[in-house]
């Protein structure tokens, strides 16, 4: 069953409950809260991903976001994330109990599931190759990634890449992808039809929304996709777009200081690296206007499908 | 058959027990043992008896992923201890390390699938200045601490604040004693250092005598504040206590270091926690012979109301409605057994209304 067959009054009960089980990419979630906007962004951005019901028997990670029980809620009401009773973080304002929900499962994901090396970069997927997006925050990255899956691209990941250990292919985690301030209205305007949740006012990082994965993207969360780019994007004000190889010694170095788990994995972290480096074609990109952008990377991918039927 | 609540021990105690678990056990047992640090033993244990395949397919990875982490970070251990022997060859400080750095340096089953963060030193009071000088040189530097934690580390405790390493974030612990110099028992740390032997296939690297050793953990496990791990340690005082009941000789051993050092109290709540939790095989003469150790029925039935529960995983699915009380208790008791009352009570005082307001956890 998926999560939109769910009437909006009975997911707020079992949310607010026991909590609801959803599964996203390899993961299974029990999910609990009494906040009603997060209950309302679930619906909305979640609606694709299955649910069951709530006595089913295991869920890899049991989390929540609900306010503390102390006084303060009558004056700054606040709000905890909670994986199964740990508290990795201090409590924000209320406002931002969603974007605090996505971020602890991604805290929940990146420092448990060693079984895959996690790089802290987004994921896309077209023709079946695709391509790693890798760049610190503020680079564009989930913008370029938000563009790229509303033009047809599958989406694989906004911020966490798992690769297989053994295969050295991507497993999707294709949860919503997050936009901050500008992007925001900028996304709003390069697809209208686009479905972004409530925005919510964020002190660190001002304002932040999340655009609502693809049906597609979802339906196909369990096929995993050969990495066939490795790329470094970045946004500047005024430019032509420009896509640059770039030196894999250097993409290696740049590649490893993203993985969370690098160093967890010892020398498997290096091996499973070095492969996916040799495997893929590494680039530089710079852009400017999103249009573009997305012109490149359909032309990227198309060239590798005449390049592969040439063969 | 009913199963009881908590799933971890039972599981140790008897790995079979896990063909009739239904896949709700399995998601109990997998939070209780994330929850008392003990996922990647755990599944050691199954896969010795041969009974690892009972694993579900979708609990597999948690059990995996917490053994590449445990098993890295043995790597990384060994090799953190062979840069400190280099660094302490200069200073001719013997380097004693203790606990689970310990149990990986000496190759015990007691490093067998035990996370290790960090590592643990025993150095004489009067050379603490020159190893803690070192180390920062060589970039490792103390951890944040408020103010009035810093002062009180200085002023009464057993250890220096932590020191971490500035690129590779592993983390030292300096100690000059095991206990602070204000509690009830005291493991004279000389005596221990006197003991101590160099590892045969870890040359520089020392440990304690297996005695020794066994003491310091007992002692820890009733004078630990925090103990967030209380039944992690007890585990490993379990297979520390497996291994070496192979020696010839080494309970009467034991039983006679432990009067010497005024600690068959400890040792006796130790082994009976070991026993109910872990069943822990202990000779019978043993167990007379620490009788005389133990403390009024009363009291005993009144320690085991709050030892079994503090003991017991942090996890709500193995928690009564005494445990909270249980486990404020068990933390009273280890302030009170650490401190006097004249620094008792301030230093409470201070834990409950002054740091909460100064301290929080890290931000999101």
């Amino acid at each position: 069953m998926k999560l939109l067959q769910l009437p909006p009054k009975e997911l707020r009960r079992q949310l607010a409950g026991q909590g609801i089980w959803l599964r996203t990419g390899p993961f299974s979630l029990m999910v609990q809260s009494r906040i009603p906007s997060v209950a309302e962004s679930l619906a909305k951005l979640y609606g694709q991903f299955e649910v069951r019901s709530v006595h089913e028997a295991f869920a890899d990670f049991h989390v929540s976001v609900n306010p503390p029980a102390n006084l303060r809620r009558w004056l700054r009401p606040q709000v905890n994330f909670s994986f199964d009773g740990v508290k990795p973080f201090k409590p924000l304002s209320l406002e931002q109990a969603y974007p605090m929900l996505e971020q602890g499962l991604s805290w929940c994901v990146s420092t448990h599931a060693h079984q895959y090396l996690m790089v802290h970069a987004a994921g896309v997927e077209n023709n079946g190759r695709a391509a790693i997006l890798v760049a610190p925050p503020g680079f564009g990255k989930s913008t370029l990634v938000a563009g790229l899956v509303l033009s047809g691209w599958r989406l694989l990941s906004d911020e966490l890449t798992l690769i297989d250990r053994k295969t050295g292919w991507i497993h999707p985690l294709p949860r919503p992808v997050r936009l901050k301030n500008e992007s925001i209205a900028l996304i709003r305007s390069y697809s209208p039809d686009a479905f972004l949740n409530r925005t919510s006012r964020d002190t660190a990082k001002g304002t932040v929304a999340y655009l609502r994965p693809p049906k597609e993207s979802v339906r196909r969360q369990h096929e995993p996709a050969q990495p066939g780019w490795i790329i470094f994007p970045k946004w500047v004000a005024d430019g032509e777009s420009q896509l640059l190889p770039r030196s894999k010694q250097q993409s290696f170095q740049f590649l490893t200081q993203h993985a969370f788990n690098y160093s967890h994995l010892g020398a498997e972290a290096f091996r499973v690296c070095t492969d996916l480096i040799q495997q893929a074609d590494c680039y530089d990109f710079q852009y400017s206007r999103l249009d573009q952008a997305v012109a490149v990377f359909d032309y990227l991918a198309a060239s590798a499908v005449t390049s592969k039927a040439g063969n | 058959m009913r199963i009881p609540a908590e799933l971890v021990s039972l599981v140790f105690r008897n790995p079979d027990a896990t063909h009739r678990f239904s896949l709700g056990d399995w998601d109990r047992l997998v939070r209780q043992a994330r929850q008392a640090d003990l996922l990647a033993r755990l599944y050691g244990r199954l896969q010795q008896d041969g009974v690892d395949a009972a694993i579900p397919a979708v609990a597999r990875w948690h059990f995996e992923a917490a053994t590449v982490l445990a098993e890295t970070q043995k790597i990384e251990i060994r090799r953190e201890l062979k840069l400190l022997r280099e660094l302490l060859k200069g200073l001719d400080v013997p380097l004693v390390v203790l606990k689970g750095s310990a149990y990986v340096a000496a190759d015990l089953t007691a490093a067998s699938g035990r996370p290790i963060d960090d590592i643990d030193l025993l150095v004489p009071q009067e050379r603490m200045d020159e190893v803690e000088s070192a180390l920062e040189l060589a970039d490792w530097h103390p951890v944040d601490l408020p103010e009035y934690d810093q002062r009180y580390y200085r002023r009464w405790r057993h250890d220096a604040p932590s020191l971490q390493h500035l690129r590779r974030a592993t983390v030292i612990n300096v100690h000059h004693a095991i206990l602070p110099d204000t509690a009830r028992f005291r493991l004279d740390a000389a005596w221990l250092r006197s003991r101590a032997a160099e590892v045969p296939g870890f040359p520089g690297v020392a440990v304690l005598s297996t005695e020794d050793r066994i003491l310091h953990v007992a002692t820890l496990l009733l004078h630990d504040d925090g103990l967030p791990h209380g039944l992690r340690t007890l585990s490993d005082l379990d297979l520390l206590l497996r291994q070496a009941a192979t020696e010839s000789d080494f309970w009467s051993q034991l039983l006679a270091r432990a009067k010497k050092m005024e600690l068959s109290r400890p040792l006796f709540y130790a082994l009976r926690y070991a026993l109910h939790f872990f069943g822990t095989p202990v000779p019978n003469e043993v167990r007379d012979h620490l009788a005389s150790a133990a403390p009024s029925m009363a009291t005993l039935k009144l320690m085991d109301g709050i030892y079994t529960r503090m003991l017991a995983p942090n996890h709500h699915s193995c928690m009564d409605a005494l445990t909270p009380l249980a486990r404020h208790a068990a933390y009273l008791r280890a302030h009170w057994l650490r401190r006097p009352p004249r620094l008792l009570v301030p230093h409470l005082l201070h834990k409950a209304f002054i740091s909460p307001y100064q301290r929080e956890p890290k931000p999101a």
